[in-house]
């Protein structure tokens, strides 16, 4: 390169062409991105936020949360298992088919031709897809994250480091929001975590003429002085209201599975 | 090199012509160094007891290690590489720096972007994306400021006598479109109210802070290794192929990087990237090409000084260019993602080879610009030692933090040991930073006091005889 010139030709094209492909490409694919519908139930997906979550989405922001949670759930596959849904005219044939077949951790195909043996035997199954993968073993998740979970969020903060756990799907498996306030509160209530406290989001005070229903009803080594309570201000409540909203539990056309049916 | 820099009266004038900016972007960058750094100890000593600063809403975790994090790279290494850059361009156009009041004004700026930045995470603005917390006003002030700065860089650049470019020129120059390019793409796309959709928000993100902590420091880092290491050791850089075919590889492979494999994205995106990961191995052997050319033989005596500081940071390259493309590859990044390890290659590369680096390159320029000594010049090697030290105490523990964490399924109890031990590389590396800007304010100082000194003595002369004569 014999001039300046040279170079600024070397850098439009080179970062030029990852610029389309980074930058461009993706806005366009994904620019546009329309609500998904829910495999089996056809609802709409993902839910729009309440009006306390999405504040809460700015305290999540606000204190940096995302140093230390990812909001993202990995998979490595699926596997697919064959339960009998009928044992049909002759169970006793079935029964003992079934007794010489592999029932879990099967691929489509060989789930597809599992099926068709059973049926020809008399009986009625049906296949069960599971998604595998170390996140979804550890019950962060029940199945992959996909684009289509995001489409609501701004900013969206999906994390680089797993100081704590995931929060992809904690709406999906810690539902319970006096849970979340007490674990802000005093983190310690979880042996080991690593997370500080976020006091400030709490208010302690003394007792009025009656306790406030909004009370943390903490454990013996946090709970405050006698006459005193520990009540949420709105930013802990909108946070928590947030940490419940991140659902990734329904099946997607893009990353499917059988729910667990409900008992 | 052009030969014509050896004409010392020629050089002296050149480098006073770039004194004043470069003083103001060296002190600003020696201070917030160890603000920086301060902060990263401050955030590391909440793996100690997590209770320690809970009582304060400023120095939560999230922020103090955003602050941290942005202080190095926005505090420190920006300004400090546009100071080298200005310098460089000045000897190596053999001109004096053009329109020299404009990159002091734009350091100022910057400067004054990088505190409203800081202001805004300890407020709770910060924007929410990796390395663009600092809210859009201070963004603004940034930009505006680095254009600035590139202008007169540029006009320097047009200045140069020998009209062959040398291979320092074609890395800085390049940084300086860089930098503009995808910071003003990354404030457009996501600084704005309406960011674009869902998952464009990260793969936007991932793409900025790929360029910015890896190519664009990796552009200036080199660039000045490749000015400063044959100048110091007396030996050509060997050869201008080599350079030429590392700047090309890098800047064509090195920016498609950054999307994790994982990454819930269309799976072209993160394909790309770990096939640039890949790729990545050939400019990281063109790189140890040159650096074994220059480096094996060369005979420096240095103990600690500003050619052992240019070593270690070119070698540290390669090391974090190795670690990079090794998490890319879908292999390793199963079991490494969301670990420690990511961390690690990037304080690898800010403090090990950025840092370093920079820090080589401001020692030897300082002397040049004010035309005397180092006031604390035995500083110099105790900052190097301490920040050799500092980094390995802080980057190994940390990759193997992550390699612990990555192997137990993410249990925070399996990393704390080994979070703990970082923090003392943490402090090494604090406290040798107070040498930069002991230096740098110390000869600032020294040169305001001898201007007074100066304009006092032109005033209180006693008028010449000739003049009582008339």
């Amino acid at each position: 390169m014999k001039n300046g010139f040279g170079v600024f030709y070397a850098v439009v094209i080179a970062l030029g062409l990852s610029w389309a492909g980074f930058v461009v490409a993706p806005a366009v694919q994904l620019g546009t991105a329309k609500r998904t519908t829910v495999l089996v139930t056809g609802d709409n997906w993902p839910l729009q936020r309440t009006g306390a979550a999405t504040l809460g989405e700015q305290v999540y922001r606000a204190n940096g949360c995302v140093a230390c949670h990812t909001m993202q759930i990995r998979q490595d596959g699926v596997a697919c298992e064959v339960t009998l849904a009928k044992p049909g005219k002759t169970p006793e044939v079935v029964s003992n088919l079934l007794a010489t077949l592999k029932l879990s951790g099967l691929t489509k195909e060989e789930a597809d031709a599992t099926i068709e043996k059973i049926s020809t035997a008399g009986g009625k199954a049906e296949t069960h897809v599971i998604p595998t993968g170390a996140d979804i073993t550890r019950g962060w998740g029940v199945r992959k994250s996909v684009a289509a979970d995001y489409l609501y969020d701004a900013p969206l903060q999906l994390g680089t480091l797993r100081v704590g756990p995931d929060l992809a799907n904690l709406g999906g498996r810690m539902a319970d929001a006096n849970w979340h306030l007490v674990h802000l509160y005093a983190p310690g209530v979880v042996k080991g975590s690593a997370m500080p406290s976020y006091k400030f989001l709490f208010e302690v005070r003394k007792v009025g003429s009656a306790p406030s229903s909004d009370a943390l009803n903490l454990p013996k080594e946090f709970a405050p002085a006698d006459g005193y309570e520990v009540v949420p201000k709105p930013e802990a409540k909108q946070l928590v209201a947030y940490l419940l909203s991140r659902h990734a539990d329904v099946p997607l056309y893009e990353a499917p599975f059988t729910p667990a049916t409900k008992p | 090199m052009n030969p014509a820099e050896n004409n010392s009266v020629c050089s002296a004038k050149i480098d006073a012509s770039c004194r004043v900016p470069l003083l103001v972007l060296f002190n600003g960058a020696g201070l917030w160094l160890i603000l920086g750094l301060l902060f990263s100890l401050i955030a590391s000593l909440t793996f100690h007891k997590p209770e320690m600063f809970a009582a304060c809403p400023c120095l939560t975790y999230g922020h103090t290690i955003a602050i941290a994090n942005d202080l190095l790279v926005y505090g420190f290494a920006i300004p400090a590489a546009l100071g080298v850059m200005l310098w460089i361009f000045c000897r190596l156009s053999q001109a004096e720096l053009a329109l020299p009041i404009v990159p002091v004004a734009a350091a100022h700026l910057w400067h004054l972007g990088v505190l409203v930045g800081v202001g805004g995470i300890l407020s709770g603005n910060s924007t929410g994306y990796t390395w663009l917390e600092f809210p859009r006003a201070s963004a603004m002030l940034l930009g505006v400021s680095f254009v600035l700065v590139a202008v007169s860089a540029v006009a320097t650049f047009a200045q140069r006598k020998e009209r062959e470019l040398y291979p320092s020129h074609w890395f800085l120059l390049a940084s300086l479109l860089w930098f503009p390019w995808i910071y003003s793409t990354a404030n457009l796309f996501l600084g704005s109210t309406h960011p674009v959709r869902g998952v464009a928000q990260p793969i936007i993100n991932w793409w900025f802070s790929n360029n910015l902590i890896f190519v664009w420091l990796a552009l200036v880092g080199l660039g000045a290794a490749f000015y400063f290491l044959p100048k110091i050791s007396n030996r050509p850089l060997n050869s201008r192929f080599y350079a030429l075919f590392t700047f090309w590889t890098l800047i064509l492979f090195g920016t498609w990087l950054g999307i994790p494999a994982g990454a819930p994205v269309p799976a072209w995106l993160p394909t790309i990237s770990a096939f640039a990961s890949l790729l990545l191995i050939i400019p990281i052997l063109a790189v140890a090409v040159l650096l074994k050319n220059i480096l094996i033989g060369a005979n420096v005596k240095c103990f600690g000084g500003n050619f052992c500081y240019l070593r270690f940071g070119s070698v540290m390259f390669l090391v974090s260019a190795v670690m990079l493309a090794t998490i890319g590859c879908p292999k390793y990044s199963r079991v490494l993602e969301f670990t420690w390890v990511g961390q690690a290659q990037i304080q690898l590369q800010i403090l090990g080879f950025a840092m370093m680096i920079l820090l080589g390159a401001i020692y030897e320029i300082l002397p040049r610009i004010m035309g005397t000594e180092l006031p604390f010049k035995k500083l110099v090697p105790v900052q190097f030692f301490c920040s050799m030290l500092g980094v390995a105490l802080f980057v190994i523990p940390l990759a193997i933090a992550g390699a612990k964490q990555g192997h137990a399924g993410f249990d925070p109890a399996a990393a704390k040991f080994w979070l703990m031990i970082s923090s003392s590389g943490l402090l090494l590396l604090l406290l040798g930073s107070f040498a930069l800007l002991l230096n740098s304010l110390t000869m600032t100082l020294k040169w305001k006091v001898g201007l007074v000194k100066k304009v006092i003595a032109a005033v209180t002369a006693p008028l010449p005889n000739t003049e009582v004569k008339s």
